[in-house]
């Protein structure tokens, strides 16, 4: 008998504009000590899954057919109460984001207690020895002491320790783990995988786990199943999908993942899902206006400089100076980029890359050191007028592209707002054609202007952002993390674009993320960070084959295997 | 969180300073007092004498830090009308208007907090709708109006409870309290219950919002899928979380309920504190206008320290940002 059954599962959601289907007949099984990844990009129906199993649909949603056993019990069809019982006993759920899984209010020792007392009625104290064994299963250290603080004492990777010990507490038979090390660094969601893997092999659960992560279904689950759209449009052994996938989405969807063994010239067959529309190229670069005026000086060496720089947080407030206690961000940073070159940075949560980024565009001020670009050092001067000539020349493309939009502005209006800001234009046609141009050579199509930004997709919106940068004829670009909000399909567009722009162009990016293969595939050299220290910084490729710092070997140590993947069809650089 | 309450003292006290001087720039530009206190036929002699006496010859600075010093010990001189002491006047009144705030608090906590959970848990439900729409009346209508048709409805026609006045005190050392007496409580209802429903709409549709706002998140769909019953989900997990903002509004409002009280003592003749500002108000009685000013900042500000202090005990997160 299978453990978990979901059989013919139909799921369905309601609304005015009729009844989207969100889950199409998909039939899985998981087996005691199994881990089955369910893989699938959003939107896919993958999450609506597991809140179906354990009866928390999100209302209108609402099973429309088919039916789900749990050891031969049917229980899609128990009423409210029976469900409820069943969740956190019989099968338990962990969530995406460790920050906001847990009551800030309460200690971790009331809410494991409330959920142990709940299921196994043990009483105050016997829930209380319990909970803490559950904390030291789970790894963490001094239980006794830990166990009364509050989630907010935790760090992120210690709370979705906590997460798994809430999961964990009437020993469930199957634990539902919807992207549980999504929002977590490389080291810190390779010790979860490890500590989920050996969870479901001691207790011999059954797990499931949905994701979008290749590296995270490589890593640790037996058996894969793909979704697209609703359908369930393959399933078998990992080896199997991801090294040998049948359906075409699954070969797109592999192709699209950045390697983080080859260097690619571009991501390959991501053309699945959301049609990269053409490109009309009815514009010569060099000939149209965001072709001309690129003639800036010509600068001898590095067009950007930074040298010892050094920021500084108020971590404790005092009010005499001396008592106040800083936290040091970025610690004598130094680092150059060349004309052209496109400079990675990367590190973990923490790291300071991102403030690096904010001190060059001007959006902090370094407590010491000092950033030159094209030769001027921008820490000395102080005029606003002058520091817009050096603000036009550098733009930023942020993460989440659902917030650096602004929702009230259309697209025009947003692409425009530099164009005007700086006066570049004599005439507000020439402006409006400018921004059209702009809108097609990324990809979106004149329509595009008239919209409001929550008309469009996240891969979509960051498109808009990259016209926003492109609209002041910048000569360099930074980009803090441009991808990691998207989908992998999404993102090797987006990545495949800003190649493609950069050399159209001729432009010099410091590209940030903390995800080690698209630094591969983007960076000529990198720099790693490590608690607001560069600790190497090398040619991409060098980096890459021989990491000198520790760090940087245990940085890459860590990244997911991916040697499982299909190698077909993909042109490899150099 | 000592370093905290030091720097919310010291605000604090700057805040009265300012008040203060405001409330001592009154005397200074409405009115000559020295007109005010003597008669016609007073000699310019006798007025400059008087002038010097009271120190009204000092310099500006000097005469602001006598009056900043005696407010500090409740002593606000002299009412022009009634000529006894400012501040017997004052704590006679007082009573009256912190009862009435007092049980207009509580009522519209009492009844705003469940009414706001309850619209939250049972979003489309029909009483809900019906609950949210009658409470558009609370926030829409003035206080004058829903007063009068409260006295009109009950004290008129049904003739239930009486509409002006404290009905009986009973005096608890210098303290007149209605709460002991029938007539001092069944006094209590009408006016209570107007100066409260607009606290009791503006807090049940604050609670309403920060519930709905609560139950999207994730702790609350992790505490569902560990299967705890939606009781202990709704109540100790979801509500505790909406309190911070309730606590800030309701601190607020409840400054704005003793300040305020002034319409609904107006419309009431409730003897209170606002009955006696209005009346110094119309005549120009300068030392009871100062006094109630400084007298009602001092509520927010203590208020405002309290509601601070509450912060502490609710979130645990920033016990520990402080150290």
């Amino acid at each position: 008998m299978d453990l978990l059954n979901i059989n013919n599962l139909e799921i369905e959601f309601p609304s005015r504009r009729g009844t989207v289907k969100a889950v199409k007949d998909v039939t899985l099984t998981v087996q005691p000590g199994e881990v089955l990844g369910v893989v699938g990009e959003s939107g896919a129906g993958k999450s609506t899954i597991g809140n179906a199993v354990i009866g928390l649909l999100e209302p209108p949603g609402r099973v429309s057919g088919g039916k789900v056993y749990l050891k031969g019990d049917q229980i899609d069809e128990l009423p409210a109460e029976e469900k409820r019982k069943i969740r956190g006993r019989r099968i338990g759920m962990i969530f995406q984001d460790p920050l906001t899984s847990l009551d800030p209010l309460q200690t971790i020792e009331q809410q494991l207690v409330e959920t142990i007392d709940l299921h196994l009625k043990l009483g105050e104290e016997k829930s209380r020895e319990r909970a803490i064994d559950l904390l030291d299963q789970v790894g963490i250290p001094n239980p006794e002491d830990r166990i009364k603080h509050y989630p907010h004492q935790f760090s992120g990777g210690m709370r979705q320790r906590v997460v798994i010990a809430l999961a964990l507490c009437a020993e469930p038979e199957v634990i539902i783990a919807d992207e549980p090390t999504t929002a977590l660094d490389v080291s810190i969601q390779a010790q979860i995988l490890d500590l989920m893997r050996k969870l479901c092999r001691e207790k011999q659960v059954g797990m499931l786990i949905i994701t979008h992560d290749m590296g995270v279904i490589a890593d640790i689950t037996d058996r894969v199943a793909v979704m697209y759209r609703g359908d369930l449009v393959e399933e078998g052994t990992t080896a199997k999908i991801l090294g040998d996938p049948d359906h075409p989405y699954t070969k797109s969807l592999i192709s699209a993942v950045p390697r983080p063994d080859v260097r690619l010239k571009r991501f390959p067959m991501v053309n699945y899902i959301e049609k990269e529309e053409d490109r009309k190229k009815d514009f010569d670069i060099s000939t149209h206006w965001l072709g001309q005026a690129r003639d800036f000086d010509a600068v001898d060496g590095s067009l950007v400089e930074v040298k010892d720089l050094v920021m500084q947080f108020v971590a404790k407030n005092a009010f005499l100076k001396k008592n106040r206690k800083m936290f040091t961000a970025v610690d004598n940073v130094s680092f150059d980029i060349k004309q052209g070159e496109v400079f990675g940075l990367v590190g973990e949560s923490g790291s300071g890359k991102s403030t690096v980024a904010r001190m060059i565009s001007g959006l902090y001020t370094p407590a010491s050191g000092s950033i030159f670009f094209g030769g001027d050092e921008l820490t000395k001067i102080k005029s606003q007028k002058e520091m817009d000539y050096y603000r036009r020349q550098m733009q930023m493309i942020f993460q989440d592209p659902f917030s650096s939009l602004n929702g009230r502005m259309r697209v025009m209006d947003i692409v425009a707002e530099p164009i005007r800001f700086h006066k570049l234009t004599s005439s507000n046609a020439e402006t409006e054609g400018i921004v059209m141009d702009l809108l097609e050579h990324v990809g979106l199509g004149r329509q595009a202007a008239l919209r409001y930004p929550h008309e469009f997709s996240g891969g979509q919106r960051q498109r808009i952002s990259i016209a926003r940068a492109l609209a002041t004829r910048p000569r360099f670009l930074i980009c803090d993390e441009p991808t990691s909000a998207l989908d992998v399909s999404i993102q090797a567009q987006i990545l495949n674009l800003l190649k493609d722009l950069q050399e159209e162009l001729g432009l010099t990016m410091l590209f940030i993320s903390h995800d080690l293969p698209v630094i591969r595939q983007m960076c000529d050299r990198v720099g790693v960070m490590k608690m607001g220290e560069m600790v190497e910084i090398a040619e991409t490729e060098a980096l890459f084959k021989t990491p000198q710092a520790p760090y940087t070997q245990e940085l890459l140590s860590l990244m997911p295997k991916l040697d499982k993947l299909s190698h077909s069809g993909l042109e490899v650089e150099g | 969180m000592v370093s905290f309450l030091l720097k919310r003292l010291l605000q604090s006290i700057i805040v009265m300073l300012t008040v203060a001087l405001i409330a001592f720039a009154m005397f200074q530009f409405v009115g000559d007092p020295i007109n005010n206190m003597v008669g016609q036929d007073t000699t310019q002699v006798e007025r400059e004498a008087l002038k010097e006496k009271l120190g009204l010859n000092d310099p500006f600075l000097v005469q602001f830090g006598r009056f900043a010093w005696n407010a500090a010990q409740g002593d606000f001189g002299i009412s022009y009308k009634y000529k006894t002491p400012v501040s017997d006047l004052i704590f006679e009144r007082m009573p009256a208007t912190l009862e009435l705030a007092f049980v207009s608090a509580v009522l519209a906590l009492v009844l705003g907090i469940p009414l706001g959970v309850y619209t939250a848990l049972k979003r489309n439900g029909w009483l809900s709708k019906f609950i949210m729409t009658t409470s558009l009346i609370g926030v829409s209508l003035p206080t004058f109006l829903t007063g009068i048709l409260l006295i009109l409805f009950f004290g008129v026609i049904l003739r239930w409870l009486p509409t002006f006045g404290r009905g009986d005190v009973v005096e608890i050392g210098t303290w007149a309290t209605g709460f002991l007496t029938i007539s001092g409580l069944k006094s209590l209802i009408l006016p209570s219950f107007t100066l409260a429903l607009f606290q009791l709409t503006l807090i049940m549709r604050l609670v309403r919002a920060e519930m709905l706002e609560v139950l999207r998140t994730d702790f609350v769909k992790f505490a569902k899928a560990r299967g705890l019953p939606d009781r202990s989900v709704h109540f100790k997990h979801a509500l505790k979380n909406t309190l911070v903002p309730v606590i800030t509004i309701t601190g607020l409002q409840l400054g704005s309920l003793i300040a305020f009280a002034i319409i609904t003592e107006s419309v009431f003749q409730w003897p209170g504190m606002g009955l006696l500002f209005i009346q110094a108000v119309s005549d120009v009685d300068i030392p009871i206008m100062a006094a109630y000013l400084v007298l009602i900042a001092f509520f927010f500000v203590l208020i405002n320290m309290i509601v601070d202090i509450l912060y502490y005990a609710v979130d645990p997160r920033l016990r520990s940002n402080d150290g």
